[in-house]
């Protein structure tokens, strides 16, 4: 196989506290090939969207990058330095955030804030960025006469599609879709998910999605990564792992979804809460919620082994 | 990760610890104390400020360690008894100005409509005045003296602060926080008591900092011309009389330069107090601070991108 876009080895943020360090990231090891779809899914503050932005170095203090390369396109991102991550950033990784209305300034006209983006990467002229502007907005299905409009006036689909816009506007090999539509309703987000993988066909970038919504990732994503307490648990082909997942805490959420095709189940939860990364449990973090823990759970880390052609999973039991 | 989450010192402790912790915030208090402890028990130990005590315009010396000035007064004796006057009116116009402001400001911000169109209307007319020469017209036709030096102060410079808690109020009367306040059915009162003016406690804080400093500078001043009371003892009135018996002309420096050197410093300490205030309201602040530390350490430098410091292999 042919290098991977993005190659994540060992990846480690710590948080710093007056305490000392708090890692968020802990060892994360994922590649992201050309053109395909990663989900990432975990519980909130299980570090998905500390890795993700660690990508791209725009962690704001109190974030340390510990650990780990980041080869992107040949690049190790963590070596970078300023001017080649600025050139990096947005030309070649760029990112959907999770609010469109704070994302997008409420005193720019939409088209104005394409054209700065545009502007900001050098080499267009006003016109010449007006002009693309303009097929960016075609790009998204955005009325042209909203190129004149200020976000307030846009409905919330129309606002998170300028924020596609937006980050496609350089053609950047990787779009990073940090929880896209949680602040969406269901249709909206059913049509703008459509959206991005028509235009991901299209243009061929990558990308990194984020959620806490694990059967909606199932369904979007080619390759799911689950992340558990700053780990990763498992990462594997998306319908492998909806069929058979391996990790006890990917069975556990997939679980507590309902289907609606098939008999009607019993729906379980997941014991206990996630735990605290300032004290995190010895072995796997998962230990103290898992049904199925043993003696060697509570003493050893379980690597992440391979267990299928492109499944790993880090668990003892698992096989 | 609410369980682990460092809960920070309050109130007095907080502010002890952050001025204690800044070395900038520690050097501006160490000044203020000093002067503070001069102006509070000084006029105690220094002699009468009045009193005719020598020879007009002696150079320092042993007897008086500041020399005496144009009128044979002992200088030092002045200076501490002008420390106590000058501070205290800086001081209660910066805190009264602030206050009025805060007041005038949250009120427009808050209740909006008519109330901020009246009010609005108000403090842009204070603002459109030139405050030198209303302090200086309003000075002169009060009976002169400190409180009216106070009132004239307050008068010139209240507008500024208002309109800025004007505008703060307005971004923050928005906020769910304020909105669910108000569906919880409390007064308007403690709301804005309670919810709004304590997310300003940094700009209210620099406001009484830079008010404070304003208004030594600007009673020195007015004293200076004299449109103060020339028989009381501030800084303000040493540097008339110094000007007044030609020191500049004599070369008595004695009896000017450490007036000026005092206004100065209390001047320079407040605006480093300013930084370590800033810390305090602002807990982002102090998060940063442990990160930089931690960097320091590692030999890393703080910089726009995430820093990269590799600890684990």
């Amino acid at each position: 196989m042919s290098e991977p876009l993005l190659s994540i080895r060992g990846l480690c943020v710590d948080y710093i506290a007056d305490r000392g360090p708090v890692r968020a990231v802990d060892r994360v090891t994922l590649d992201v090939e050309a053109g395909e779809t990663l989900g990432c899914a975990g519980e909130s503050g299980s570090g998905k969207t500390t890795m993700a932005k660690a990508l791209m170095r725009i962690l704001p203090p109190p974030a340390v990058i510990s650990g780990g390369e980041v080869l992107f396109e040949g690049h190790d991102v963590l070596k970078l330095g300023e001017p080649e991550l600025r050139a990096m950033r947005w030309s070649r990784i760029s990112m959907v955030f999770q609010s469109a209305m704070d994302a997008l300034n409420p005193v720019i006209t939409v088209g104005e804030q394409i054209v700065d983006t545009l502007a900001a990467h050098g080499g267009v002229s006003k016109e010449a960025a007006r002009i693309r502007a303009g097929e960016l907005l075609d790009l998204v299905d955005i009325p042209r006469n909203c190129f004149e409009g200020y976000a307030h006036q846009l409905s919330g689909g129309m606002r998170q599609r300028v924020g596609i816009a937006i980050a496609l506007a350089l053609e950047p090999s990787l779009v990073i879709l940090d929880e896209p539509t949680t602040a969406l309703d269901v249709i909206v987000e059913r049509e703008i998910l459509r959206q991005i993988r028509t235009l991901q066909k299209k243009l061929g970038f990558a990308v990194i999605f984020i959620t806490h919504d694990l059967s909606r990732m199932l369904q979007f994503s080619d390759r799911v990564a689950v992340f558990y307490a700053a780990r990763l648990a498992e990462v594997g082909p998306a319908e492998e792992l909806r069929r058979a997942p391996r990790h006890p805490y990917t069975r556990g959420l997939l679980a507590a979804f309902p289907s609606i095709h098939g008999v009607s189940e019993k729906r379980s939860s997941i014991p206990g809460t996630p735990p605290s990364l300032k004290n995190p449990p010895s072995g796997c973090r998962f230990h103290p919620r898992c049904p199925l823990a043993v003696d060697i759970c509570r003493s050893e880390e379980p690597a992440l082994r391979k267990l299928g052609q492109r499944h790993f999973v880090a668990c003892h039991l698992a096989e | 990760m609410s369980d682990a989450t460092v809960i920070p010192a309050t109130g007095v402790a907080a502010w002890g610890q952050a001025i204690r912790r800044d070395r900038k915030a520690a050097i501006g208090a160490a000044i203020l104390a000093v002067f503070a402890v001069v102006g509070l028990i000084g006029p105690f130990f220094a002699g009468d400020p009045h009193e005719l005590v020598g020879v007009p315009l002696q150079p320092p010396s042993a007897a008086h360690l500041l020399g005496t000035n144009g009128q044979g007064q002992d200088v030092l004796s002045q200076l501490v008894a002008g420390t106590r006057l000058s501070l205290a009116i800086g001081f209660s116009v910066g805190f009264i100005v602030v206050l009025a402001g805060a007041l005038v400001g949250v009120a427009a911000g808050y209740f909006g409509g008519r109330v901020d169109a009246l009010l609005s209307l108000f403090f842009n007319v204070f603002l459109v005045i030139p405050g030198l020469p209303l302090a200086i017209i309003i000075a002169a036709y009060l009976p002169s003296g400190p409180l009216t030096l106070a009132f004239v102060l307050v008068v010139t410079g209240w507008a500024w602060n208002a309109r800025v808690v004007r505008a703060q109020t307005l971004a923050t009367r928005n906020r769910d926080f304020v909105a669910a306040a108000v569906v919880a059915g409390e007064s308007s009162f403690n709301i804005i008591t309670r919810e709004i003016l304590p997310t300003m406690t940094s700009i209210l804080v620099a406001q009484i900092i830079g008010s404070t400093v304003y208004a030594i500078g600007a009673q020195v001043g007015l004293e200076f011309l004299g449109l103060g009371d020339v028989s009381t003892v501030t800084w303000g009135t040493i540097l008339y009389w110094a000007q007044n018996d030609s020191a500049l002309l004599t070369g008595a420096w004695w009896t000017f330069a450490p007036t000026g050197v005092c206004v100065a410093l209390v001047g320079f300490g407040l605006t480093m107090l300013n930084s370590g205030f800033d810390e305090i309201t602002n807990p982002r602040l102090q998060l940063e601070r442990a990160w930089r530390a931690h960097l320091e350490k590692k030999g890393a430098r703080p910089a726009r991108s995430t820093p990269v410091v590799i600890e684990v292999e």
